[in-house]
């Protein structure tokens, strides 16, 4: 079988002196949604920073299209085509939302176009002028998602996209990762909420101490509701 | 109206062309602390020396090489901005992830280091260099000389052409990112060590600048730069560490009110920046631009 778009093997990473993720393996086929689920502490955050270079100490394999990663500055990973979402979201208090949408630098071909995604994030447009900071957290998680689908990457790494935001603003963003697997893109999504990993997914990582302790298809997901209730701890 | 309050417009006109003239270097070099200071964290105390390397290398380049004073004004900022980046490289670059203590104890060693070097080769009694645009014009209430005109409208237009591309700008947006957040700008693909290389060789030949508008106006001297910044550094604290904006302002602003009292009251001339900066962080310790941290 070919290699798979993004094939991560035995991920090692620290802070400092604390040994973080211990051996993380697996892989991101092209299309597909991937989730990483686990606990709070359990290194989802850590594995998104350790393959976009952003951890100072990482060892192991991480491969896209082919090419090694472990070795490259952040920079350089990005230029691949992979891009990051973060947790906090990062929408930059300095600049306004318009800077904020235009800030990533274009890596590759082929990213929606900006018209497009201001019919997607119609706010967007209406309060481009407005600081970064002053969106409502929806609006700012709508921010930090667009800005890394005009740049061409293909790959897109989302941390926790609906963490403290209102249902029908979770249901948008659903919808938008519907739209995304349909338009090309590859994703990988951390997720803390299976039953939304679920409406959006084709497969599941569960994550623990720093490794993947079992993979779950989706179609499976009602099959093993109870064990995934025990790994979650919900 | 001016006897009302006492004093003849010329002696006022021309203590306000005088500190306007300060304020420019003040704002020239404050700015390019500012700069610095935003992307690095790093208190320059270099930049005094660095000022002064700006005043001999044009006298150096007209001396050894006949190129004039425009010539100058283009080529010595590049090539002290260059010494700028590679003591960036060499020294600063591996401070980044300690205190700001550190930078500023490496900075000020580095100062004293080149002012040592240029002491010893020059003397510290002072050059000349000749004014490149002399004479001047009577505008009625005061005499104008042309060059100290020309240093006003020149810095203030290298002034407000900075703030324009820190603020308005794709390349002034990706230094304001870093500012906050150096990691994920750099996760988006712009390689940001090399950015911030190239912001302190900026910062460095924006005080090169200063200096080469400096050196027909003041005898061009050692000792110059160490002179200066004590004030420059006023003049940040005042204005708030690494504001863009507020630096300009706050620059220009107490060269004027220096001006002005060395007319209304001489004695406090050389004091008053000190007592606005004392006033200042009673009332508002992040200075009149910053921001509380
Ligand atoms: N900056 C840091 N310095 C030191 N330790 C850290 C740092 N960030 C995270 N950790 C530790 O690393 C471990 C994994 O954290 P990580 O953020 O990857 O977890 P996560 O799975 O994303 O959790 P959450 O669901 O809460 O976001 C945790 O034990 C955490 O305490
Ligand atoms: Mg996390």
């Amino acid at each position: 079988m070919a290699e798979a778009l993004l094939a991560i093997r035995d991920l090692h990473a620290w802070y400092g002196e604390s040994h973080i993720l211990h051996g993380m393996t697996f892989d991101v086929n092209p299309g597909e949604v991937v989730t990483l689920l686990g606990r709070n502490g359990a290194g989802k955050t850590t594995t998104m920073r350790a393959i976009m270079g952003m951890m100072a100490k990482r060892k192991g394999s991480v491969r896209y299209e082919g090419h090694e990663l472990i070795r490259l500055k952040s920079n350089r990973i990005a230029r691949y085509g992979l891009a990051y979402c973060p947790e906090e979201r990062g929408i930059f208090a300095s600049l306004n939302v318009r800077e904020n949408l235009m800030l990533p630098p274009k890596v590759k071909d082929g990213g929606l176009p900006l018209e497009q995604i201001y019919r997607l994030f119609p706010n967007l447009m209406e309060r481009g002028a407005s600081q970064g900071t002053k969106l409502s957290g929806g609006e700012q998680q709508m921010l930090a998602i667009a800005r890394i689908l005009r740049t061409g990457a293909k790959l897109l790494l989302l941390d926790e996209p609906t963490e403290g935001l209102a249902p029908v603003i979770v249901q948008q963003i659903g919808s938008t990762i519907r739209m995304l697997r349909e338009q090309g893109f590859t994703v990988l999504l951390v997720e803390q909420n299976f039953r939304f990993a679920a409406t959006v997914a084709d497969r599941h990582y569960v994550v623990e101490h720093g490794q993947v302790i079992d993979m779950i298809p989706n179609a499976a997901i009602e099959a093993n509701r109870e064990k995934l209730k025990a790994y979650l701890g919900v | 109206m001016f006897d009302l309050i006492g004093v003849p417009p010329q002696a006022l006109f021309g203590q306000l062309l005088l500190g306007l003239i300060n304020g420019a270097f003040y704002a020239l070099l404050s700015l390019g602390l500012a700069v610095i200071f935003g992307l690095m964290n790093v208190i320059n105390f270099t930049h005094g020396a660095q000022y002064m390397m700006g005043a001999f290398c044009s006298y150096m380049l007209l001396t050894y090489f006949g190129i004039p004073y425009w010539g100058a004004l283009v080529l010595v900022p590049i090539i002290v901005g260059a010494t700028g980046i590679i003591i960036e490289r060499l020294f600063i670059s591996r401070l980044y992830h300690l205190d700001h203590l550190y930078g500023l104890l490496l900075t000020f060693g580095l100062a004293l280091i080149i002012e040592g070097m240029f002491r010893k080769q020059f003397g510290s009694s002072g050059l000349p260099y000749t004014n490149p645009i002399p004479g001047g014009t009577n505008l009625g209430f005061m005499f104008l000389p042309y060059y100290r005109a020309w240093v006003v409208v020149s810095s203030l237009v290298v002034c407000l052409g900075t703030w324009f591309m820190i603020e308005k700008t794709q390349l002034g947006s990706y230094l304001r990112a870093a500012t906050e957040r150096p990691d994920l700008v750099q996760a988006f693909g712009i390689n940001v060590p090399r950015m911030i290389t190239l912001t302190y060789g900026f910062g460095v030949g924006l005080a090169a600048l200063a200096g080469v508008l400096a050196a027909p106006i003041y005898s061009v001297n050692p000792i110059m730069g160490a002179n200066l910044i004590i004030v420059v550094f006023a003049v940040v604290v005042i204005g708030g560490m690494g504001s863009i904006l507020g630096s300009i302002i706050t620059g220009f602003g107490l060269g004027v009110i220096e001006g002005l009292t060395k007319v209304f009251y001489p004695e406090a001339s050389n004091t008053v920046i000190f007592i606005i900066m004392a006033i200042v962080l009673m009332l508002r310790p992040q200075g009149l631009f910053g921001t509380p941290k």
